[in-house]
Order: structure tokens, then C-alpha cells, then sequence
């Protein structure tokens, strides 16, 4: 198994569009913490990378890859290897090289300009972050044969959990106005994993905010020990979920 | 001989004048405070030496200093009052005052002034008392050097800290309070000074003004007081160099202001507070070069305030500079530094040449609806917040800087 990762990493190094991505993130942060004197605005930059490139890169250049490795991974499939290792190291492969790309981009200037648990929470979510995104576009890469509705489904995908679901959540807090729906909304944010590595992010940025009522809910919630270990759990489960249901019809794929 | 003459009525004068220092506690035959006070003269000096006095309630009701040495402590035993001063100009000094009463009928106290002038409490610590100091009707009275603690748990249950009603003239100096309900209270005090106190952890607010006007608190830092520091239904109140800290809460805030007028805000900093400064029916008031940092809402200006002018102050790191619950805007906004503005100066005179709307829509959406805070920071949002302030629809438009600064203010 280390030995296909090995080979699928140096497969992406080759490639070298995980090291251009690797030199924009790094760009884009560097730059962005030295252009403010205070650290919020480099941050907050960071923070819409995580949000939105981050997720975005990661799908899409894992299913691209998917797509175009076929032919290695029939190759594969003919030698005496279990599709369960063949699939895991694929994952593994991607999600390390995402991972790296992320941690090498923006979280050496996090930790260099917000040593602090802000910094250090931007970090482990990115990475989840990355891992999740992954993890779907494996989900998506098997769901069809076809190469332009796989990354189609990738892009959709994507727009939902980075657009469409803040929507519809703002929709229906307007909608629900008038009762109390509070508790009701932590368990939605569960839904997307952005919105969880979001709220995580923004209770250590904005404390000052969510020590107001409603942020007080969440504070409650998604503050405490527990609320914070259920979200890291949930976010894990987004990256599990996908991959597991990706590996049942891999296993029993016709290829 | 006339000159001698004089010397002698000046030296029969002087005799009189002499007053003696009485010593309590060891090594002195006198153990008694109560007895002590009782034969003592106006003018006379009391040394209290070290010691526990469990002598209940000690009223003192003649003009002498009452000075305590190695602070000797006064117990009450939880029963009615510690220190009663009912004489003009005493001195009281240095002593450690614990353990009055807890009633809601007399509001017993640490120490309390009667209806006095001129009257100086100085350098004594106060523990565990339902009030601490208790002015009551005095005039000309320095209240300085305190250490005033107590161990409140329920607003009910707890006296304020400095408490003062229907006074004037009085200096509030240096003292250091926390745990009690308000920690400086001012009820009916006029020209007043609150200068260089600490007031920590209090269970409502850290300094609480009703009905006074023409006083000033300079230089006094709150922190972490249940709900901040509020000023009511006062005129012509000066806040000057103070710092507002972590004030946390829903109903908390930095700075309350419900109902006054004419007062001049100036050269304060607003720390990490759920809202900085929150204006109610406020009006004619100055704000001017202030740090606002890293609150949730920097101010909170409703719409019942008018003739406000904020100019000067510095916006960092918070997550609303403004917010305001209507649409009817009559205060003026200028030449404050938003570290949230995108705009350009291209003729370099460090004042941004694009107006700039501090009012945000998120921060309406939220006043409308707050579980929206939900979303914050969410891309959504920020795109529906950049199209409202370049085309603002449901955000006031007369909500605007004018002249806002490339840089911030060194202050």
C-alpha cells in the first residue's frame, strides 16, 4: 500500500498543479498578512481560502485525477492487489497531497503571523477541510463513467455546500422567524461541512459577538469540550461517510 | 509688653487647640474602641492598634481621626452595621472592615456617612460586607485608596461597592472594588470626580450613574463586569480616559448610555465587549478619539439617539463597527478611521475620498433577526454585504462617514 502511495504522490508532484496551487495559497496569505498591521485582515483572508478555494481545488483536482488514472488503476486492478488497498492509497495519496498543499501554503504563515488558538484552529480545520473535499470527490468520481458529469457533479457539489446551503439556511431562519428555532439550527449547520469548520473557526475569531444571545446557543453548543469534539467527529464523518459508499460501489464496480 | 501680650493669648490659644491622641489595643491599657470614642474630644486623635475588635457597631460622632495602624480589623459578625460616622470632617485610615449584615430593609454597610461634610475615608479594605462605603446626603467627602471585596452571587443578594446618593463635591480616587452588585453606584450626585479606579467582576455594573449630573470618571478601568458601565437619566457627564473590558453578555455592554445628554466621551478604549457603547435616547453627546477594538458591535446607536456627533475614533477588529434597529439616522458620523473601508485617496490627504457606510446589511439582518449571526462570515453573506454597499437598498444611506481616514488614529 505505501508503495502506490508513494507512486500516486510522486504522480501529483510530476504534475505540478498541486505545486502551483501550493505557491498561490502561499502568495495569497504571505501577502495578505504583510499588507495589514494588525493579523485580522490576513486572517480573515485565509479564512475565505479555507472557506472557498480550498474546497473548490480540492474536488475538483481530485476528480480530475480520478478520471485520468483510469487506465493506471485497470493496471492496478490486474495485479493481485485487494480494490480495497487500491482505492485507500488513492485516498490517501490525494488527501496527503492536498493536506501538504494546505499546511505548506497557508498554514506556515498562520502559524507564523496568529501563533494562537485561532491559527492553530484554521489549521486543523483547513486540513479536515481538504480531507472532506476529497473524500467527495471520490464519492462523485464513481458515481458515473462519464468524465463531464462526473466533475459536472463535482462543481454542484461544490457550489451547494459553498452557496446554496447558506441560503437556504438564511431562508429559513427568515421563514422560522417567529419560533424558536436556535437548537434546531446547530443541528442543520451538521449538514454541511463547511458551515461546521466555519462556526468552529468563528467562535475562537469573533468571541466577542457570540457571547450575545443567540451566539450564546452556539457558544453553549459548539464551545464547550464536548460540542467541539461532536463537530470534529462530524467533520471526520463527512470524510468517512462519502469515502466508505465510494468504496462499497468501487468493490462492486464493473470494470 | 503689648507684643508679649499678644504672645501669651496666642500661646493660651494654642494650649486649648492641643488635641490628644488616644491609643487602643496592645500594649495600651484601652481595648475598647466604643470607650475610647467616648473620651475622646473633637479634634483628638484615635490610634487603633492591631488587634480583632468583634465590638458589633461603632459609631463615631465626633470630629476625630480614626486611624487604624497594621490594619486592625473591625467584625461585625454579620449583624447590622460596621462603621457609622455621624460627625463632620473624621478621618477614617487603615483599617480592615469585615463581615456587616446582609439585609434588604437598612442596607446595612462597611462604613456609612450620615448627612456629613468633609468627611475622608482613606487606604482601608473591605471585605465581605453587603455595601462597602455608603455616602448618604454628604458633601466635600474623599473616598480613596480602598480595597473594597465581596463574594456576591445573586444581584439580590449583594450592595454596591462605593454606593452614593444625594451627594456633591465628592472624589472617588483609587480604589479597587469587585464582587459586589454595582461597584460604583451614583444616585443624585453632583459634580462629582471618579478618578483612577479599578472595578472588577461585579455582578451588574462596574460604575452605575442614575440622575447625576455634572460629574466626570477619569482614567477608571472595568472589567468583567456582568453588564459593563451605565449611565442613566444624567446631563453633562465627562468620560474620559477610561478602559472597557470584556464586558460579555447579551445585555452586556462596554458602555451603556440610556437617556442623557451633553456628554463628552473622549480618549476611552472599548475592549473586547459584546457591544462598546450602546445609545438609547441619547443625546447632544461627543464622541471623539476613542479605541474601539475587537468587540462584537463597536456602537449600537438606536434610533432614539439624536445630535450625536462620533468623530476621531478608531474602528479595529470588530465585528460591527455600527448598528441601529430603524432607518432614522440624526447623528453625524466623521473623520473615523474603519479598518473594514476599501476605499482609495488619490490626492494623498489621508482622508478617504469615497464615503464610507459603516452600517453593514448583515448587521441589520441580525438586529432583525439574531440567529442569522449564525451565519456570519459565510461567502453568501459577504457577497450580499458587498452589493449593499456599493448599491445600498435596506441599509439607511444617510448612515455614512464622509470623510473617513486612510489611517488609523495614534490615540
Amino acid at each position: 500500500m505505501n508503495r502506490i502511495i508513494k507512486i500516486i504522490l510522486l504522480d501529483i508532484l510530476k504534475n505540478k498543479i498541486v505545486l502551483a496551487y501550493t505557491l498561490i495559497l502561499a502568495v495569497l496569505s504571505w501577502s495578505s498578512f504583510a499588507l495589514e498591521d494588525n493579523s485580522a485582515k490576513g486572517i480573515l483572508t485565509v479564512l475565505n481560502v479555507i472557506l472557498f478555494t480550498v474546497p473548490l481545488v480540492s474536488i475538483l483536482f481530485s476528480t480530475i485525477y480520478l478520471y485520468n488514472s483510469s487506465e493506471f488503476i485497470e493496471l492496478l486492478l490486474s495485479q493481485p492487489i485487494k480494490r480495497k488497498k487500491i482505492w485507500l492509497s488513492l485516498f490517501f495519496g490525494l488527501s496527503l497531497a492536498m493536506v501538504l498543499a494546505f499546511f505548506i501554503g497557508a498554514g506556515i504563515p498562520l502559524l507564523v503571523n496568529s501563533p494562537d488558538s485561532v491559527g492553530v484552529m484554521m489549521l486543523i480545520v483547513g486540513c479536515l477541510i481538504s480531507i472532506v473535499f476529497v473524500a467527495l470527490a471520490f464519492l462523485s468520481s464513481i458515481m458515473t463513467r462519464d468524465k463531464a458529469k462526473g466533475i459536472g457533479i463535482a462543481i454542484m457539489t461544490w457550489l451547494y455546500f459553498a452557496l446554496l446551503f447558506d441560503g437556504i439556511v438564511l431562508f429559513l431562519l427568515f421563514q422560522f422567524s417567529d419560533y424558536p428555532i436556535e437548537n434546531a439550527m446547530v443541528g442543520i449547520t451538521a449538514l454541511s461541512p463547511i458551515d461546521l469548520a466555519r462556526i468552529q473557526i468563528l467562535l475562537h475569531l469573533d468571541v466577542s459577538a457570540m457571547m450575545g444571545y443567540t451566539g450564546a446557543i452556539f457558544k453553549d453548543f459548539f464551545g464547550t469540550t464536548v460540542g467541539l469534539t461532536v463537530s470534529f467527529l462530524l467533520l471526520c464523518l463527512w470524510v468517512a461517510v462519502p469515502f466508505f459508499i465510494s468504496l462499497r460501489k468501487f468493490n462492486r464496480k464493473d470494470l | 509688653m503689648k507684643n508679649f501680650c499678644y504672645i501669651a493669648c496666642l500661646f493660651f490659644a494654642f494650649q486649648m487647640m492641643v488635641a490628644h491622641t488616644i491609643h487602643v489595643g496592645n500594649p495600651y491599657p484601652l481595648k475598647n474602641i466604643r470607650k475610647a470614642i467616648a473620651q475622646s474630644k473633637d479634634g483628638d486623635t484615635i490610634i487603633v492598634h492591631k488587634g480583632l475588635y468583634r465590638e458589633g457597631n461603632i459609631v463615631i460622632n465626633k470630629k476625630i481621626v480614626f486611624w487604624g495602624q497594621g490594619y486592625p480589623v473591625l467584625d461585625a459578625r454579620k449583624k447590622g452595621e460596621v462603621l457609622s460616622i455621624k460627625a463632620d470632617s473624621v478621618v477614617v485610615k487603615g483599617f480592615k472592615i469585615i463581615n456587616s449584615g446582609f439585609a434588604a430593609l437598612d442596607d446595612p454597610c462597611g462604613i456609612k456617612v450620615y448627612n456629613r461634610s468633609f468627611v475622608r475615608i482613606l487606604n482601608n479594605k473591605l471585605d465581605n460586607n453587603f455595601f462597602g462605603i455608603y455616602l448618604q446626603n454628604c458633601n466635600n467627602c474623599e473616598v480613596k485608596g480602598n480595597i473594597i471585596i465581596s463574594h456576591g452571587t445573586e444581584e439580590q443578594l449583594i450592595g454596591n461597592g462605593i454606593h452614593c446618593w444625594k451627594s456633591n463635591n465628592l472624589q472617588i480616587i483609587a480604589n479597587t472594588i469587585s464582587g459586589h452588585r454595582d461597584g460604583i453606584y451614583f444616585e443624585f450626585v453632583a459634580n462629582s470626580v471618579i478618578w483612577r479606579n479599578i472595578s472588577t467582576k461585579n455582578i451588574r455594573y462596574g460604575l452605575h450613574f442614575m440622575f447625576s449630573n455634572d460629574d466626570s470618571y477619569i482614567t477608571n478601568l472595568f472589567k468583567n463586569n456582568g453588564a459593563g458601565v451605565a449611565v442613566m437619566f444624567s446631563k453633562s457627564v465627562k468620560m474620559i480616559n477610561n478602559t472597557f473590558e470584556e464586558n460579555w453578555g447579551d445585555s452586556a455592554y462596554g458602555l451603556l448610555l440610556k437617556e442623557i445628554a451633553d456628554g463628552y466621551i473622549f480618549n476611552n478604549k472599548f475592549i473586547k465587549n459584546t457591544s462598546g457603547i450602546y445609545m438609547e435616547g441619547t443625546s447632544r453627546m461627543k464622541v471623539e478619539k476613542n479605541d474601539f477594538i475587537s468587540n462584537g458591535w463597536g456602537m449600537k446607536i438606536q434610533a432614539s439617539c439624536m445630535e450625536n456627533e462620533i468623530l476621531n475614533n478608531n474602528f479595529l477588529k470588530n465585528t460591527f463597527d455600527i448598528s441601529t434597529n430603524g432607518s432614522l439616522v440624526l447623528n453625524t458620523f466623521n473623520s473615523n478611521y474603519w479598518d473594514k473601508y476599501e476605499g482609495y485617496d488619490l490626492n494623498k490627504d489621508g482622508v478617504g475620498d469615497v464615503p464610507y457606510h459603516p452600517l453593514s446589511l448583515f448587521a441589520v439582518l441580525t438586529e432583525k433577526n439574531t440567529s442569522t449571526m449564525l451565519l456570519y462570515r459565510s461567502f453568501m453573506i459577504t457577497l450580499l454585504d458587498k452589493s449593499e454597499k456599493v448599491l445600498p437598498s435596506i441599509t439607511p444611506d444617510n448612515f455614512v462617514d464622509k470623510t473617513p481616514l486612510m489611517k488609523s488614529l495614534p490615540l
